[in-house]
C-alpha cells in the first residue's frame, strides 16, 4: 500500500482500532443501545470539529469554538424555548459575528489565535449573562429530534454519516469548495486568479459559525439543560478531531470524512474505552493527547517513506 | 504634544502603558482618590505572573509563524503541585521546591520540542497534545490535595518594599536581563534571525535546532517557576491555577508590540500590556460589574486593541 493510501486510511484505521478494542473488552457495547449511549455526545463534538475544520481549511485556528458552543447552548435552553423568534435571531446574529470576525482577521491581517482567544471571553461572558446558573430547558421539538430512534442504525451513527456527507460534498465536490480549500493552499495564486480572499475567509468563518450553532443545539438536545461552561472542552477536542482526521495545519489540506471519524475516535477513546479498561477518569484527557501523538507519530513514519 | 505623538508612533508599545495609566486614573477618579496606591501594588503583584510567562511566550512567538506554547496553563498547574509537594509545608525545602518546579517546567519544554522535531508537527498541535497529557498528570498527581505552601515561602511571595512587591522588583530585573539577552546577546539575535527567516538563519550557520530547543525549554522553565510562585502567592496549588495564563500570555505579547509573524520582539511592552489587562479588571471590579459583563468587556477590549494595533504589515 502506498504511503498516500496509508495516510488517507489512517483516520478509519484508528477509529476501527478503538471500536475493535471496545468490542474485545465488552462485546455487549457493540449493539444498537450501546452505540446510542457511547456515541451520544459524539454528534455535537463532530459538528464542532467540522466547524473547526472550515477555519483550519483557511489556515486559521478558532480557539473560541468551545465557549461559542456553550453560548449557543445557553441561547437554546432559554430564548429559543421561551421566544423562538428572539432565539433564532440571536443565533443568526452569532453566525453574522463569526462572518464579521473572518472579515476583520483578513482585513487587518490579525493572528486568528489571539482574536478568537479574545472572542472566547466574549462568548463565555455572554453565556454567563444569559444563564448565570446552570439551568434552562431544551425546546420540546429539539428533544424529540435528538431522541428519535431510527430503525436498524443508531441515530448518532446516522447523524455522523449525514454530517460527513454534507461537509464532504460541500467542500470537496463543489467548485466553490475547491476555491475555499485553495484559499488555504495557495492564497496568492487564488487572488491572482481573481477570487476574493476576503469572501473566502468570510464564508469559511460563517460556515464555522453555522456548524458551531448546530453543535450547541444538539448538545442541549442531549443534555436537556444548559450551563455557560458546557462547551469548554470542545475547543481542544475539535482541533484534535481535525488533525486526527488527516487535516494539516497549513495548506488547506483537510478531510471532512476524516474529521468526523477523528471526532468519533476522540469521543469513544476519551470515555467508553477507558472505562472498559478500568483506567481512572483522571487520565481521560491524557488519552486524547496520547492518541493524537500516536496517530501523528504513525503519520510521520509513513511520510518519511513518501 | 507633537513630540509626544512622535515618540508614541515610534514606540507603539508605549500605548499600553498610556492605556494602563488612563485606566488607573479613571478608577482612582471613580473611588474619589481612595486606594490608588494599593491598586498599583496589587496590579504589579498580579502583572508579575503574567510577565514571567509572557516573556517565555514572547521568545517562542518570535521564532516565527506557528510557534506558540499552548501548554503553559497545564505546565503552570503541574509545576505548582510539584513545588508544593516537594516543599511539603517545610521552609527548609523551599529552594528544592523551586528547583523542582523549574526542572519540571524545563522538562515539559524540552518534551514539547522533542514532539515538534520527532513528529514534524506544528508547535501548536505538539504543545496542545502535550498539554492534554500534562493536565491529566496534574489531576492524577495533585489529586484532592490542596497543599499549603510553607509559611516562609508564602510570606516571601507576598513581601512588599515601600508598597512595591518584592517579586515584581525581581521580575523587573529579570525582564531587563531578558531584554538584554534578546537585543544584545547571540542567543536573542539568533531567535530574531530565525523568526525573520528560518532558512536564511540556517544557511548562515546558526544552530537553528539548538536555539529552538533552548527557547521551548526556557518557556517551559518560566512556566514552571511561575507555577511555584503562584502557589505561594495564592497560598495553595490547584489544577486550574494556570488556566487564565493562556490568553494572558498571548495577549500581553501581542498587545506589547511583539510581531506574531516572528522576528520582532519587545520586552517593555509586555509589562505595559500586563498592567493594562490587570488594571482593566481592577476598574471593572471597582465599578461593580458582574462576572459575565467583566468577561465580555475584557474580550472585546482585547479584540479591539489587537484590531487597532493591526497584524503583519
Amino acid at each position: 500500500m502506498s504511503a498516500r493510501a496509508v495516510r488517507a486510511w489512517l483516520p478509519a484505521l484508528s477509529f476501527a482500532l478503538v471500536v475493535g478494542a471496545i468490542a474485545w473488552l465488552n462485546p455487549r457495547a457493540i449493539s444498537y443501545l450501546g452505540f446510542n449511549l457511547m456515541l451520544n455526545l459524539a454528534v455535537p463534538i463532530a459538528l464542532a470539529t467540522i466547524a473547526q475544520m472550515f477555519v483550519i481549511a483557511g489556515n486559521e485556528l478558532d480557539l473560541s469554538i468551545g465557549p461559542f458552543v456553550g453560548f449557543v447552548g445557553c441561547v437554546t435552553a432559554t430564548w429559543l424555548r421561551d421566544s423562538p423568534l428572539l432565539g433564532a435571531a440571536a443565533l443568526i446574529a452569532a453566525i453574522a459575528i463569526y462572518a464579521a470576525l473572518g472579515a476583520l482577521i483578513y482585513r487587518r491581517s490579525l493572528p486568528s489565535i489571539v482574536v478568537t482567544l479574545g472572542m472566547s471571553f466574549v462568548w463565555l461572558g455572554l453565556a454567563i449573562l444569559l444563564l448565570p446558573k446552570p439551568g434552562g430547558k431544551a425546546p420540546d421539538w429539539l428533544l424529540a429530534t435528538v431522541g428519535y430512534q431510527p430503525p436498524w442504525i443508531p441515530l448518532p451513527i446516522l447523524a455522523a454519516l449525514v454530517i460527513a456527507g454534507v461537509a464532504h460534498f460541500g467542500l470537496m465536490r463543489t467548485s466553490y469548495g475547491a476555491i475555499l480549500r485553495g484559499s488555504g493552499g495557495n492564497p496568492a495564486a487564488l487572488a491572482r486568479a481573481g477570487w476574493s480572499l476576503l469572501k473566502t475567509k468570510v464564508v469559511l468563518f460563517a460556515l464555522a459559525g453555522c456548524f458551531g450553532v448546530l453543535s450547541g443545539m444538539t448538545l442541549i438536545g442531549i443534555t436537556t439543560s444548559a450551563d455557560a461552561n458546557i462547551g469548554s472542552g470542545y475547543t481542544l477536542l475539535a482541533i484534535a478531531g481535525v488533525i486526527l482526521g488527516g487535516g494539516e495545519f497549513v495548506g488547506g489540506r483537510v478531510s471532512p470524512v476524516g474529521a468526523v471519524m477523528g471526532a468519533l475516535t476522540m469521543a469513544l477513546a476519551a470515555s467508553p474505552l477507558l472505562t472498559f479498561m478500568n483506567i481512572p477518569p483522571d487520565w481521560q484527557v491524557a488519552a486524547n493527547g496520547a492518541i493524537l501523538i500516536i496517530v501523528l507519530a504513525v503519520r510521520a513514519l509513513v511520510s518519511t517513506r513518501e | 504634544m507633537t513630540s509626544l505623538l512622535r515618540t508614541l508612533s515610534a514606540k507603539p508599545w508605549l500605548w499600553s502603558f498610556l492605556g494602563a495609566l488612563v485606566l488607573w486614573l479613571v478608577t482612582v477618579a471613580f473611588t474619589g482618590g481612595q486606594g490608588g496606591g494599593g491598586m498599583l501594588t496589587a496590579a504589579l503583584a498580579l502583572s508579575q505572573f503574567t510577565v514571567i510567562v509572557g516573556i517565555g511566550q514572547m521568545f517562542v512567538i518570535t521564532l516565527g509563524p506557528g510557534n506558540v506554547d499552548l501548554s503553559l496553563p497545564a505546565n503552570i498547574g503541574l509545576a505548582s503541585a510539584v513545588a508544593m509537594k516537594v516543599m511539603d509545608g517545610n521552609d527548609s525545602m523551599v529552594v528544592l521546591g523551586l528547583v523542582a518546579a523549574l526542572a519540571c517546567g524545563a522538562a515539559i519544554g524540552t518534551a514539547n520540542y522533542a514532539l515538534i522535531r520527532a513528529l514534524r508537527i506544528p508547535p501548536i498541535i505538539a504543545t496542545l497534545s502535550a498539554s492534554f497529557i500534562i493536565e491529566s498528570a496534574d489531576i492524577s498527581y495533585g489529586r484532592g490535595l490542596q497543599i499549603k505552601p510553607p509559611p516562609g515561602f508564602a510570606d516571601f511571595t507576598n513581601l512588599q518594599l515601600l508598597g512595591v512587591p518584592l517579586l515584581a522588583i525581581l521580575t523587573i530585573v529579570f525582564s531587563i536581563c531578558a531584554g538584554i539577552a534578546l537585543q544584545r546577546m547571540v542567543y536573542g539575535r539568533s531567535v530574531l534571525a530565525i523568526g525573520q527567516n528560518m532558512r536564511a538563519a540556517w544557511l548562515a550557520g546558526l544552530p537553528v535546532g539548538r536555539i529552538r530547543l533552548l527557547t521551548y525549554t526556557l518557556s517551559g522553565a518560566l512556566g514552571g517557576i511561575d507555577g511555584a510562585l503562584l502557589a505561594g502567592y495564592f497560598r495553595g496549588a490547584n489544577v486550574d491555577i494556570g488556566n487564565e495564563y493562556l490568553l494572558a500570555s498571548l495577549a500581553v505579547v501581542v498587545i506589547g508590540g511583539t510581531s506574531v509573524a516572528g522576528g520582532k520582539a519587545n520586552v517593555p511592552g509586555i509589562w505595559g500590556a500586563a498592567l493594562f489587562l490587570v488594571l482593566l479588571l481592577t476598574m471593572l471590579n471597582t465599578f461593580g460589574v458582574s462576572a459575565g459583563l467583566r468577561m465580555l468587556i475584557t474580550g472585546l477590549v482585547i479584540v479591539g486593541v489587537i484590531a487597532a494595533a493591526g497584524g503583519r504589515e
